[in-house]
């Protein structure tokens, strides 16, 4: 096994462009930004946050990533979490239930229970949440190409519950143009897709009216080696698909655009993280006012999540990422994020440890209670570096957003694979100007140790036997359940499926409220939809 | 070091969609001078057993984060086998915990990689194995 090269310990100092490529001054001085563009925290452009207060009226939500294995083992770690003070949900699927598949399916093999929890059927929901307060606790998704399925999935299970929906808070991901990009757990092909997001939107807008059901990600393809400013707009430019396909079907941004979210990356440069998301804010409300007559100020509001943590961690000397992700953390609280994750040290290589995911929760602690940096509203506004930065990573967006506009739209970009192709080239930019030593990564290639330095202490160990009792479960659903309820509901689902001004949700709905299984209801889709074709392009 | 007349099917076996690496290491390959193919996502081992075959590779590549590693290798090997191209070298990348190479090799695996390698080195290994038949 070879080892990356050492490249020493005196990595240069001559580079001053920030990663994005913005070359920076040694001085910003106040003639060089322009106060009139900052505006007012709480009002818009927003550059100073969506609050006037601040996070004086609430803290951002603390909102840890897991799943793994079975339903039950999961719900046994949402306890945990939660007995530690976590306060928001966030569930982390497997890959045949992101891809529609169940967990008997061939496809499905090797996987089941392996990257997150299986959710096959409503009678997996129905323990995943049990003893959990659905009323009060938001519960986010990290689920794509069968959202509209697990949203339906929550909604039955709250329903046998008794719960109201309209109580119901959490997000599902529901961004499928990224999938296209750079996450891969497409189904079908584009359009039919944006019409499943479109009818997921407008069913949670009426029926779950304090649910986001959409997060539009950035997160990974700035993980798969795009840009802050690339990040950005092409999560910006995928928006603005989706808002387009809103307001075809007639719906009112004033109204819908309340419920968009975001989530992206922060990495560790610092300051451009920072602008990052002030520019964003400050961007998109500008955009939503100019490009579709926005007035509701609710409705400008950026709101995102974020994770922090990703491919900016190393597997070399990994407890250095402990150092990262609290970095990071502050960069997105001095961003003004509404919910964080911070990743565990060892969470790009495993499934973390009880150990590692409590550091990772504790250091979301020791920012918000301990460091005094929420303490008054978007402290470094008016930093003339920060406005200068923060009024560059705003042009170069839109210079990015304008490229995408004039190939002709996010989603023919996507269909001819050359946001794709932009994507991985940026990535192996990126991977040489590593292996080069131009980009620092302490421990990786500079400051390394000899031996051992892969060392994560304590190592997480899948229960082996999940899959088999993942699968048991689900075939003893499909034995017990009322087989014609499960017909019913899926021929009905495939004769709404042809109407293109039918609302699929309510039809999906009962589908799970039946217990047929989330590859069932895929599968029925697929017949009448077929699937994406990859264009595979390098 | 250059891969000039080799033929390499990168492939992403499984239902991992995280293909960067694939790219990456692609789009380095043939930069290097390598006919490079690239399945895309999503593939069967059997599919990409019947790939290398019909392109007449030299190596295959799988690119896996799931860490469903070990069953993939092995069952992709299988394939090579059973298609009579048990010849062709086949390597693995992506998230693999190094406890875990004993049971790659075991597999079937001829080399194994991760992401923090350097990319010429990554091309100096391949041209290695690949040189050495």
């Amino acid at each position: 096994m070879n080892a990356p090269e050492n490249l020493g310990n005196e990595p240069s100092q001559d580079n001053f462009k920030t990663p994005s490529g913005i070359e920076v001054p040694e001085v910003v001085t106040p003639a060089m930004m322009d106060p009139a563009r900052v505006g007012e925290p709480g009002k818009f452009p927003f550059t100073r946050g969506i609050f006037d207060n601040g996070y004086r009226g609430r803290l951002w939500t603390f909102r840890q990533y897991s799943g793994f294995g079975s339903a039950e083992e999961t719900n046994e770690r949402y306890k945990f979490l939660i007995a530690q003070g976590q306060t928001g949900l966030s569930v982390a699927l497997d890959l045949p239930t992101q891809c529609g598949y169940d967990p008997t399916d061939s496809m499905a093999a090797a996987e089941v229970g392996k990257v997150g929890v299986s959710l096959a059927t409503l009678a997996d929901a129905e323990i995943l949440f049990d003893g959990l307060d659905l009323s009060k606790l938001s519960t986010s998704f990290t689920i794509n190409g069968t959202a509209a399925i697990i949203y339906a999935m929550y909604l039955a299970a709250a329903d046998k519950r008794g719960i109201p929906r309209a109580k119901l808070t959490g997000t599902i991901q529901n961004d499928i143009l990224k999938e296209y990009v750079a996450r891969g757990t497409w189904i079908f092909p584009v359009r039919p897709s944006m019409r499943l997001i479109a009818d997921s939107i407008l069913y949670s807008n009426e029926q779950t009216p304090r649910f986001n059901p959409i997060s539009i990600a950035g997160a990974h393809v700035r993980d798969a080696g795009c840009t802050a400013v690339e990040e950005i707009a092409y999560t910006l430019a995928n928006a603005f698909a989706y808002v387009d396909a809103l307001v075809a079907r007639g719906a009112d941004p004033n109204a819908f655009a309340k419920r968009l979210s975001f989530f992206f990356y922060v990495h560790m440069d610092f300051f451009e993280e920072i602008c990052k998301f002030r520019a964003a804010r400050r961007y998109w409300a500008r955009q939503l006012k100019e490009r579709y007559g926005v007035t509701d100020e609710k409705a400008l509001m950026f709101r995102f999540g974020v994770v922090c943590g990703g491919s900016s961690l190393t597997a070399q000397q990994p407890f250095n990422n402990i150092v990262r992700v609290g970095i990071e953390n502050m960069a997105a609280v001095l961003g003004g994020a509404q919910s964080i994750f911070t990743a565990a040290y060892d969470e790009a290589f495993q499934i973390p440890t009880e150990t590692s995911a409590e550091i990772a929760l504790r250091t979301q602690q020791i920012v918000a209670y301990e460091s005094g940096i929420a303490r008054t509203v978007d402290p470094l506004g008016g930093s003339y570096y920060v406005e200068w930065l923060t009024d560059r990573m705003e042009e170069e967006m839109e210079k990015v957003i304008r490229e995408i506009d004039e190939y002709g739209g996010t989603v023919q970009a996507i269909e001819d694979g050359y946001l794709q192709s932009r994507i991985a080239h940026r990535a192996l930019e990126r991977k040489l100007d590593t292996d080069k030593g131009d980009r620092v990564v302490v421990g990786e290639n500079y400051f390394r140790h000899a031996e051992g330095a892969t060392d994560f202490g304590e190592v997480f160990r899948m229960d082996p036997d999940v899959s088999r009792k993942v699968i048991e479960r689900f075939q003893r659903v499909k034995e017990t359940r009322d087989q014609a309820a499960v017909a019913r509901t899926l021929a009905a689902l495939r004769a709404a499926a042809v109407k293109d001004d039918e609302n699929l949700m309510p039809y999906i709905v009962d589908c799970c409220h039946a217990y047929a299984s989330v590859g069932e209801i895929v599968d029925t889709l697929k017949q009448e939809w077929g699937e994406f074709q990859e264009p595979v392009r390098l | 070091m250059s891969l000039a007349g080799k033929r390499i099917l990168i492939a992403k076996p499984g239902l991992d969609g995280h293909d960067v690496g694939a790219k990456v290491i692609a789009l380095a390959l043939r930069d290097a001078g390598a006919e490079v193919i690239y399945t895309g996502l999503r593939k069967s081992p059997d599919y990409i057993a019947r790939v290398a075959v019909e392109e007449d590779v030299d190596a295959v590549g799988l690119s896996i984060l799931s860490g469903s590693h070990v069953e993939l290798v092995r069952e992709t090997a299988r394939c090579l086998e059973e298609a009579k191209a048990g010849n062709i070298k086949l390597f693995v990348g992506g998230t693999i915990p190094h406890e875990d190479n004993p049971a790659l090799t075991a597999a079937g695996a001829a080399g194994i990689f991760n992401s923090s390698q350097r990319i010429d080195d990554v091309i100096a290994e391949l041209a290695r194995v690949l040189d050495a038949g």
